[in-house]
């Protein structure tokens, strides 16, 4: 355990010194993040006339659905994208086989080995976001309610990662996946509304296959106070579930790795 | 003739070793064509809320304009300069340059042959919506078609020079895909793909008709719905805008592989 605590903390001291290299990056990522967020209330605003709701939600609570959105986004930015994505570059490249080599687990390694800041302002605006549309919301914060809303802000993370690493995995055999990922990013998209904005059909979609409402929706519930205990551990349960899948599958994938040469 | 280096029979090679080359990737463009699926999230959560009634639009006419702004897109997505990137910094653009043609027709065949690839897995995913939403099944008439047509493909001109414009700055820095993502972002909120330009304040559509985004998506989308459009004035922004990048272009490629040659002398 502290062999890989020590790794972890030598891997993302690295990665960062190495990234903050270049500062004109960061500046395009700032204006990026900026104009990204701008663009996603105007057009969330779109849906709100005067005192108007979108599937029952205030402007105020959309706009912590927008908030945890962003968070998660942001997160993928700065986490997995960087560690997921070279994957792909590993198994074509056949650069695989020394990650296997290494005395340590491949699925950590890989996960975890570098991390990118350029989603850090991401998730900080829309931590502010969470907390400015919360304070319109008229949420009042109590001590479980916030540990509660780590709890799902980990298992949501959790579930984004599983789904992430389980097509990524996939590129033992395709090779060339991240246009897979392209597609969940895109179906991801539908975590800035609140579920409740969806038809039926697609509300039992983003609940239980692809569960993207446990990324945004049910953590804004869970600060308004309006999250119902079975859901939240259906939430639990998929996160376990999810991440069951991922390692299972990994090592499942492995089983039919055979270098970029053989 | 020659425009470019460009004959006839070039046109044929190009084209036909860029379709086979892209059918060989026939699952990955499959999964591109589904990545294009953000106009179908929008219609379920458009068709849901109350501000519908600002749009403009019914029931039928909203699911037809997000399954034409779906098609435009498929039609008219533009990659050049990741390509372009890709090639510059790896060296083989120093031999495409050497040739008597023009080393962006090789892309615009590339995106061509994409295009023809791509076409029966977007045929596919319109069927699957037909199947899912029968009453908003429409063939556009033969002269619409044929207008859409057009419009699409001017759409797809537009992108690819005002992309094309962003790749000759790889020339001069390899910054050229962060100014992509930059522009790409007002592109996602402007140009109709997420919403209806009509429903957007009238103080902010005026403004966006002054940027080429609209002319991208919107237009043609309306054009292939068969809602009525100014068609006039569409596509005389449509012309103008091609006008306006295609000298820019040639005049940015040029001094670019001047100094891309000095580079490496």
């Amino acid at each position: 355990m502290g062999r890989y605590w020590r790794t972890l903390r030598r891997f993302w001291g690295t990665a960062l010194a190495s990234q903050l290299e270049y500062q004109a990056n960061v500046l395009i990522e700032l204006l990026a993040v900026a104009m990204s967020l701008s663009g996603s209330l105007f057009l969330l605003s779109l849906f709100y006339g005067p005192d108007q709701t979108l599937g029952g939600w205030s402007w105020a609570q959309a706009l912590m659905v927008q908030g945890l959105y962003t968070v998660f986004d942001g997160m993928a930015t700065t986490w997995l994208r960087p560690n997921l994505g070279a994957i792909v570059t590993h198994v074509r490249e056949g650069t695989l086989d020394f990650v296997l080599l290494k005395p340590i687990d491949s699925q950590f390694w890989l996960s975890l080995r570098t991390l990118s800041p350029a989603g850090l302002p991401e998730i900080g605006l829309g931590l502010g976001l969470l907390a400015w549309g919360s304070h319109q919301a008229g949420v009042v914060l109590s001590l479980s309610a916030l540990f509660t809303l780590l709890v799902m802000l980990l298992a949501g993370g959790l579930i984004l990662y599983s789904l992430w690493f389980l097509i990524a995995a996939t590129s033992i055999w395709f090779v060339k996946t991240w246009n897979a990922t392209e597609v969940l990013r895109a179906l991801l998209a539908s975590g800035r509304y609140p579920l409740n904005a969806y038809p039926p059909a697609l509300r039992l979609l983003f609940t239980l296959v692809l569960p993207v409402a446990f990324l945004t929706t049910v953590p804004a519930q869970v600060l308004l106070g309006e999250a119902a205990a079975p859901i939240l551990l259906a939430g639990l349960a998929l996160a376990v579930l999810f991440f069951a899948a991922a390692r299972a599958f990994w090592l499942f994938a492995l089983r039919f790795y055979t270098s970029a040469s053989s | 003739m020659r425009i470019f280096g460009l004959n006839r029979r070039i046109i044929r090679v190009l084209l036909g070793c860029q379709y086979a080359h892209m059918l060989e990737y026939r699952a990955e463009i499959a999964l591109w064509a589904l990545s294009g699926v953000l106009p179908f999230i929008m219609l379920s959560v458009w068709s849901g809320s109350d501000a519908r009634s600002g749009l403009g639009l019914d029931g039928v006419a909203l699911d037809r304009y997000f399954l034409s702004a779906f098609l435009v897109r498929q039609f008219s997505v533009v990659w050049v300069v990741y390509d372009f990137e890709d090639d510059a910094l790896s060296g083989r653009l120093s031999p495409y340059l050497l040739q008597p043609l023009h080393p962006l027709w090789r892309y615009v065949a590339a995106h061509l042959g994409e295009q023809l690839t791509r076409l029966p897995f977007a045929a596919l995913i319109a069927a699957v919506f037909f199947a899912v939403q029968p009453q908003a099944f429409w063939l556009p008439s033969l002269g619409g078609f044929l207008l859409a047509w057009l419009a699409i493909w001017m759409a797809f001109a537009i992108a690819f020079l005002f992309q094309s414009l962003i790749a000759a700055l790889c020339f001069w820095s390899e910054k050229a895909s962060a100014l992509e993502r930059l522009q790409f972002i007002p592109f996602l909120f402007l140009s109709g793909l997420l919403a209806p330009l009509t429903a957007f304040p009238p103080a902010v559509r005026a403004w966006a008709q002054w940027t080429p985004f609209p002319y991208l998506i919107d237009f043609p989308a309306r054009v292939l719905a068969g809602q009525p459009v100014d068609l006039l004035a569409g596509f005389g922004a449509q012309l103008a805008w091609i006008a306006l990048l295609l000298p820019l272009v040639l005049l940015l490629w040029r001094a670019g592989v001047r100094y891309y040659s000095a580079m490496g002398a």
